[in-house]
């Protein structure tokens, strides 16, 4: 797609439909003579370890979606069905809810590194911008996967999550003390008063349709990349073919090696600790009756949700929950920087790291019940994820606009090859 | 009417608690985490300890099925590979065993309840599962005290702690609680269940079940072979999933393997 197409039609047919629909052509210029930077690393391999777990998902689900059932009253029946009586039901249902994990593991480590690169600069803040979209999909996506098996934990986080939308009713009081605007969202979500098996209904029917929706964003996604083609752990634009190589077999090699490695803690996790990851709360069917004593979501939203509770005001906590994800669409235009890799930016690679690290620390303290101490310092867990969230705001809003007004950027090299080769790149 | 009987009860609530408060006792304390077992299905080789299975099966149907249901488990996973190892003329009996609610046929002539109003039952068969000890929720916590016996079939998957836990609570009893612990009536001390007043009573003791195979009964046995028992009616295709795994990441290594010496000698002048 970048520079002109080098397909040539072999056969009689393909030169037939070439000129009727040039979908070879395309599959020949995006995956095998895609002119991709010779020095992308082990981070870049995500992109291709993302497209693979998409796939595990949506043939995993359709074949668990043959035999679920998705009725508040034979939900969990019918998953307990699924691990006992359906062949290969167990293997099926393991790698589905474990592989929403390592796609949203993942997912964070293709994010932290287009951070770490400055991949979201001109000219790919659409590329960005469409990632940022698969990434809140895919949150939705899981979230109302998480609720179909309809144990407790399924019920109480929907109960949770669905709720914060009732406040937005604050926004509309102050027109109004008679518009209930949130309230009315939420019965909108629930089809009912509260959640039931409308709302499981609904959930079943959307988790099945997001999964496309995800993957023709995830064309657009690729689409967007091919225009400008890859950002690099240099960061420099890419200034004539000895900056690259074929994506086909350069990189489809590095990128099944890695996979292939990727698996393999995937598979110790499917096959070994199946419910490593999950709350035994699950395995107790859903009862409205009973709350349990710690609602928790999954570990790959325990930062959002440590945001959420570390502020008092339930409204604030919404939008502050909200608005971190929201800032993300923002980020190529708040990084005032002209250098993209954090190679070259000493002092933005420490803040960088630091967030890396706020952001593990949210995620802890989201884990924990609310009442608790920092591993029993006295230090209330509620007033480090205020710190944590704090800082989570202030590395876009602060650091990414006025850093680059006082940090000395190391120099950047002319071009990949000679950083790459060095001296070989003159022979 | 109503709502005097909420109010009175209200009242009475309010009352225990200043009653409780004013005796400077309580009633709810932190449980202790579960004790240190190591288990025969533990480990990536780990498989289930087919006579321990056995016995805990006896163990569930003399003493726990008393009150505690096991509504997942069929009679034909008995005889199924990775299971206790019953045969399938064992497991044929053992449900023949148990009276399973009929369906309309012509023997009974459509009609599912006798001339005293009883529903009308058949010998269990191999695609049956396990009955249930009582009808219904209201059935089971008017003979419990108003507590619930929850289903075994997934105990050990619903409980932090798994295998661990059950056995803690089984051989927790009988411990003398600490100063100023309240166990509140029809309840029990076991310092390993959240807020450590439980209202099942101690449920194994010493013979309470006769091995055939001649393992003395104790109170550890007991519970440990019934704790192996339900880890498996919690997760019967365990065995087949550690074997399947083994192979899948079998192959992924050597498959990885590969892929390396092909990226390092399709790459090897790119560097």
């Amino acid at each position: 797609m970048s520079g002109p197409s080098t397909y040539e039609p072999q056969s009689g047919f393909t030169r037939w439909l070439d000129t009727r629909l040039p979908i070879l052509r395309l599959a020949h210029d995006t995956m095998t003579t895609f002119p991709t930077p010779r020095n992308l690393n082990f981070w870049y391999a995500f992109g291709a370890i993302l497209t693979a777990m998409l796939g595990i998902q949506i043939v995993t689900g359709i074949v668990l979606a043959m035999h679920y059932v998705p009725n508040s009253t034979m939900a969990f029946d019918s998953v307990e069905n699924i691990m006992r009586d359906v062949n290969y039901g167990w293997l099926l249902r393991y790698m589905h809810a474990n592989g929403a994990s390592f796609f949203f593991l993942a997912v964070y480590v293709h994010i932290f590194r287009g951070l770490y690169y400055g991949s979201y600069k001109a000219p790919r803040e659409v590329l960005w911008i469409l990632g940022v979209i698969i990434y809140v999909l895919m949150i939705i996506t899981a979230f109302m996967g998480y609720v179909l098996p309809w144990g407790q934990m399924s019920f109480w986080a929907a109960t949770v999550i669905t709720n914060l939308f009732s406040s937005f009713d604050q926004l509309s009081h102050l027109v109004n003390p008679h518009w209930n605007v949130g309230t009315t969202i939420a019965y909108w979500i629930w089809g009912d008063f509260g959640v039931s098996n409308a709302t499981l209904n609904r959930f079943f029917s959307l988790h099945n349709l997001l999964p496309f929706v995800i993957a023709g964003v995830v064309g657009l996604h690729i689409w967007a990349l091919h225009v400008p083609g890859n950002n690099n752990p240099l960061g420099i634009d890419v200034k004539g073919p000895q900056d690259t190589v074929p994506f086909h077999p350069y990189y489809t090699v590095k990128d099944l090696w890695i996979l292939s490695m990727f698996l393999i803690v995937y598979a110790v996790v499917v096959f070994y600790l199946p419910d490593i990851l999950g709350n035994p709360d699950n395995y107790t069917p859903a009862n409205p009756l009973v709350t349990p004593p710690d609602i928790v979501p999954d570990w790959y939203l325990l930062p959002f949700y440590a945001m959420l509770r570390s502020i008092p005001q339930k409204l604030f906590g919404v939008l502050t929950l909200f608005g971190a994800l929201a800032i993300l669409v923002f980020i190529p235009w708040l990084d005032r920087s002209y250098v993209r890799s954090a190679r070259f930016r000493p002092v933005f690679k420490i803040f960088f790291w630091v967030f890396v690290v706020n952001a593990l620390l949210l995620g802890y303290l989201g884990s924990q019940s609310v009442d608790a101490t920092f591993f029993g310092t006295g230090i209330p867990d509620v007033l480090l994820a205020r710190c944590a969230t704090a800082y989570y705001y202030a590395f876009f809003l602060l650091i990414m606009p006025f850093l680059p007004l006082f940090e000395t950027t190391r120099p950047l090299p002319a071009t990949i090859a000679t950083a790459v080769l060095g001296n070989k790149a003159a022979e | 009417m109503r709502i005097a009987l909420g109010a009175s009860l209200g009242l009475a609530a309010f009352l225990g608690l200043t009653f409780a408060a004013l005796a400077d006792t309580v009633t709810t304390l932190p449980a202790l985490p579960p004790k240190d077992v190591s288990w025969s299905f533990d480990g990536p080789f780990g498989h289930y300890d087919r006579a321990a299975l056995q016995r805990g099966f006896q163990v569930y149907k003399e003493v726990c099925s008393a009150c505690h249901s096991l509504n997942r488990v069929a009679f034909h996973t008995l005889d199924e590979p990775g299971g206790p190892g019953f045969t399938e003329a064992q497991a044929k009996a053992i449900a023949a065993g148990y009276k399973i609610p009929d369906e309309p046929n012509d023997q009974n002539k459509g009609q599912l309840y006798d001339s005293s109003g009883n529903r009308v039952t058949r010998a269990g068969t191999i695609a049956d599962y396990f009955p249930p000890p009582f009808p219904n929720e209201p059935a089971a916590r008017a003979a419990n005290n108003g507590a619930l016996p929850p289903d075994l079939s997934i105990i050990e998957k619903a409980r932090a702690g798994g295998a661990s836990y059950v056995f803690s609570i089984l051989t927790g009893f009988g411990q003398t609680p600490p100063a100023g612990f309240t166990v509140l009536a029809n309840k029990y001390y076991n310092p390993y269940f959240d807020g450590r007043n439980i209202s099942m009573p101690p449920p194994l003791t010493d013979g309470s079940v006769t091995f055939s195979d001649g393992t003395k009964a104790t109170v550890e046995q007991e519970a440990q072979d019934v704790v192996t028992f339900l880890a498996w009616a919690g997760e019967p295709k365990m065995e087949e999933r550690k074997r399947l795994g083994f192979g899948v990441i079998a192959f992924l290594l050597v498959f990885s393997g590969l892929l390396y010496l092909s990226y390092r000698k399709i790459w090897h002048d790119k560097h």
